[in-house]
């Protein structure tokens, strides 16, 4: 009998819980497909966006995607490979960086909006650009994409370490042509991870790579994101819940499409190193 | 000693093992800028004595209340403190035992294909942005509030929003907590001839209890840290609301809203509040920390 | 200090008869090794010598040093944060363990295999390539040739010649462990060391290796360390005894494979080697 019962509230629970999220799935995705057409991608928007397209608002994202990634990735796979590779075990310098890290990746995405602001755009002088977000986004996304390199790395058996240097491999060789490949599942998910932040990122944009919707012609002109472009249109733009539907359905796509363009550029990558 | 130092620069490894530090110090310095830049924007602020009270401007802040006019200088910081702390309860309040059911749902009833598709749905939603949330909140649920009671843009709202965004969160790590739990005592509790409802509530969930706590304790950390879904659902009036019906202003959406204008002591004011809130989800995350080790290690133990 | 000069193919001796390969001639020399793992010595007082082209093999219970000692012979302890070598190991007539030694270079010269076969995630022929690579083959029909023989060398190639391309894993357990020996042999070694190569295999696949390692005598200078006293017996041309004396490894008895195994002058060692102890 309490069986029953408990099975059926659990059931109950659970289906309560899938028919909420499917309910804002769908919402958005027929909202969002009622709205999309090529002219939408392409077009520059009009009357404050609620007519017209996303073009501009799709180049600027990308934009901050490539800044951030282009500053991230190389220096976080360094400090993760120095972590797990180079560091003394667990003693001084090596514990207090883990410390660190994690102390960055619990600061509040709106928190390095107010860094960001404070540092790249006033004090470095780079304004509100597209520069200042995608850096404001490196130093975010940074100690989660570490954290997950770090921790693929040291799960990389200690048997191809020992098989490496045994053949007098130095350490450096082994990280480059035998760790980092094996550890690819982990460095692929940290990448996957912080595409998936900075792409979605609003809070810490609003005051870094600013609002203005045109058509940037360079890294230092301010734009307007996707996340920013639905935040304004549904808040500041009567009538724009249309025009935000759709492009909240592209940010959502465009996050699927990268982690798949992300997931084949590693795999094709790895592939030539580990076969040749 | 200086010899060996330069010796070592001199082998491959020796390069990188220096370039690939002073990198990692180039991280430790990040964290450094960014503490340094909000203590001096908020620096003003911080220090600035209130001439009405005598004392610091921050605390009479904190506990007298006296409102929130920023262009007058009046910086009551409290409304918005409370108001981000109820958001976080109440979304905390529904996500949890919904999110803790889901968990003991996949772990325990969900056939292995439909708890994969659920797995998947959950993860799905987890990725989704919260400005999407936020959208979805107030194209959708605040007009379905107003019928009901209006302005709509409410405190619920906010707390609905925002128990649905940290819902994916505590079912994924309640799953992964349940199914940390070490099998022998699952089997022991069916040998023992327990019911099915006694083995899940009397002996897993405690087994598991730390773990769920941990990750419902991040779920809080960053329901507090939300921006965007709260900010276009929860109406931004500056009040201790009476009622969920009443629209509040929380911290960040405070922070979002008024730092495009923001100069002086108002915008130092801002920066204040942002470390604020760092500090408190530090601590929270501190202690999910602490809960998660004492889970790994009861896991280790048997 | 470079250690590189060419060594002089070695004389094979009667197996049958279980002696010295050769006119022994010590090309590595251990003297009073000691290896301390912070401040708890592990191993002590090793003396012995390694004999130009024979076999010889390390027994004892486990946990008794002889993996440490093994790792001291490529200078592996490098990279063990704690460990202490103290002592003289003379390669050629050099000290191994001098700073100034190359150890990549050395590690050239003395290569090693383990207990668990390691072979890289990569694919059967970058496996041996990279080594070569490494150790500065530029020329790629050099390698193709290097890589080809040193897989005929451990009978691989035949197994493996039209899939050089697939990953290593894809390998039984015999085969990825002959893989590793290819890779070790494929950098022309003048030494390997062998951790207990075939504890980890199948008894087929362990014969395998077994034959293999046989094969190997008289080209290279084998350090086995094993546990299968059958196996020591099989193939060694000299034998060390370590035991755990005082919770430090000791090397009881070292000699000649038939003279330990029929006339040990040590009781102990007599007692393990009949099976009574150990």
């Amino acid at each position: 009998m309490i069986d029953r019962v408990f099975s059926t509230v659990v059931f109950a629970a659970a289906a309560l819980v899938v028919a909420a999220l499917v309910w804002v799935l769908t919402d958005v995705v027929s909202e969002g497909a009622a709205r999309i057409s090529w002219a939408f991608l392409v077009t520059e928007p009009r009357d404050a966006g609620r007519a017209g397209g996303i073009a501009p608002v799709l180049v600027s994202t990308l934009w901050v995607l490539v800044i951030a990634l282009a500053a991230a990735l190389p220096l976080g796979l360094g400090v993760a490979i120095w972590l797990s590779e180079f560091a003394p075990k667990q003693r001084g310098f090596a514990a207090y960086t883990g410390i660190t890290l994690d102390v960055l990746a619990g600061i509040p995405s709106i928190v390095y909006g107010l860094f960001g602001n404070a540092f790249f755009s006033v004090y470095m002088g780079l304004g509100y650009s597209l520069l200042a977000g995608g850096l404001t986004l490196a130093c975010m996304i940074l100690p989660v994409f570490i954290r997950t390199c770090e921790s693929g790395l040291r799960q990389v058996s200690d048997d191809w370490r020992q098989g490496a240097w045994a053949l007098g491999m130095t350490r450096a060789a082994a990280v480059c042509h035998v760790l980092l490949p094996a550890a690819r599942p982990a460095i692929l998910a940290g990448l996957v991870l912080g595409i998936g932040r900075a792409t979605a990122e609003t809070a810490a944009l609003l005051f870094t790579s600013g609002y203005v919707d045109r058509m940037p012609e360079s890294p230092l002109d301010s734009g307007r994101v996707l996340a920013v472009h639905i935040f304004d249109l549904s808040m500041n733009v009567t009538g724009g819940d249309g025009a935000a539907y759709g492009s909240a359905l592209v940010l959502i796509v465009l996050i699927v499409l990268l982690n798949g363009l992300a997931q084949s550029l590693v795999d094709n990558w790895f592939k030539r190193r580990i076969s040749q | 000693m200086m010899a060996k130092c330069l010796d070592h620069l001199r082998s491959k490894d020796g390069r990188w093992n220096a370039s690939l530090a002073l990198l990692t110090a180039g991280m430790v310095a990040l964290l450094l800028t960014i503490l340094l830049f909000l203590m001096s924007e908020a620096w003003p602020f911080l220090i600035s004595a209130d001439t009405g009270h005598g004392g610091n401007r921050l605390f009479t802040n904190l506990l007298q209340n006296p409102g929130w006019y920023p262009l007058e200088g009046r910086f009551g910081l409290a409304p918005m403190i409370l108001a981000s702390l109820a958001v976080m309860l109440g979304a905390i309040l529904i996500a949890l035992p919904l999110g803790l059911i889901n968990g003991i749902y996949l772990e325990f009833y969900a056939s292995a294909a439909f708890a994969r598709g659920f797995r998947l749905l959950l993860n799905l939603l987890a990725g989704i942005p919260s400005v999407v949330f936020g959208l979805w909140g107030l194209t959708r649920l605040v007009p379905w509030i107003t019928q009901w009671q209006p302005p709509g843009a409410s405190l619920l709202a906010a707390i609905l929003v925002l128990s649905l965004m940290i819902l994916p969160t505590i079912a994924l790590t309640s799953a992964s907590a349940l199914a940390s739990v070490p099998r022998e005592l699952h089997t022991g509790a069916i040998a023992l001839g327990l019911r099915r409802t006694s083995q899940i509530i009397h002996i897993m969930l405690p087994a598991a209890r730390s773990g769920i706590v941990a990750g419902t304790i991040l779920a809080a950390a960053r329901a507090l840290g939300e921006t965007m879904a709260v900010l276009m659902v929860a109406g931004n009036v500056v009040q201790i609301p009476a009622t969920l019906f009443e629209p509040v202003r929380v911290l960040t959406a405070n922070m979002a809203l008024e730092m495009a204008y923001a100069v002086g002591e108002h915008r130092a004011s801002l920066f204040a509040s942002g470390l604020l809130l760092t500090l408190v989800v530090w601590g929270l995350s501190w202690m999910a920390y602490r809960l998660g080790r004492h889970q790994r290690k009861f896991a280790r133990h048997d | 200090m470079m250690i590189d000069q060419p060594t002089a193919a070695y004389t094979l001796g009667e197996m049958e008869q279980k002696a010295a390969c050769c006119v022994p001639s010590p090309i590595l020399q251990v003297r009073d090794l000691a290896v301390y793992y912070g401040n708890n010595a592990v191993l002590a007082d090793v003396s012995l010598d390694i004999h130009k082209g024979c076999i010889t093999a390390l027994i004892g219970p486990s946990g008794c040093g002889k993996t440490s000692f093994l790792s001291t012979l490529n200078r592996l302890t490098d990279y063990h944060p704690g460990v202490q070598v103290r002592g003289q190991i003379l390669f050629d007539g050099h000290n191994l363990r001098q700073e100034s030694v190359d150890t990549l270079a050395l590690r050239r010269r003395i290569g090693m295999i383990f207990q668990r076969p390691n072979p890289f995630p990569l694919s059967i022929r970058r496996n041996l390539d990279l080594p070569l690579k490494e150790h500065g083959v530029r020329d790629p029909h050099l390698r193709k040739r290097k890589i080809k023989q040193a897989l005929k060398d451990v009978g691989l190639w035949d197994e493996v010649c039209d899939r050089l391309d697939s990953s290593a894993l894809s390998l039984s357990g015999g085969q990825q462990q002959r893989l590793c020996i290819a890779r070790a042999l494929v950098l022309e070694p003048e030494i390997l060391l062998m951790d207990e190569p075939c504890s980890a295999l199948d008894p087929i696949s362990s014969r395998v290796v077994e034959e293999l390692i046989m094969r190997l005598r008289g080209r290279y200078t084998l350090v086995i360390v094993t546990h299968n006293l059958a196996q020591a017996r099989r193939v060694a041309n000299y034998v060390g005894f370590f035991w755990m004396r005082e919770r430090v490894g000791k090397l009881i008895e070292f000699g000649q494979c038939r003279q330990l195994f029929e006339a040990p002058t040590d009781a102990l060692t007599a007692a393990y080697v009949s099976g009574a102890q150990g």
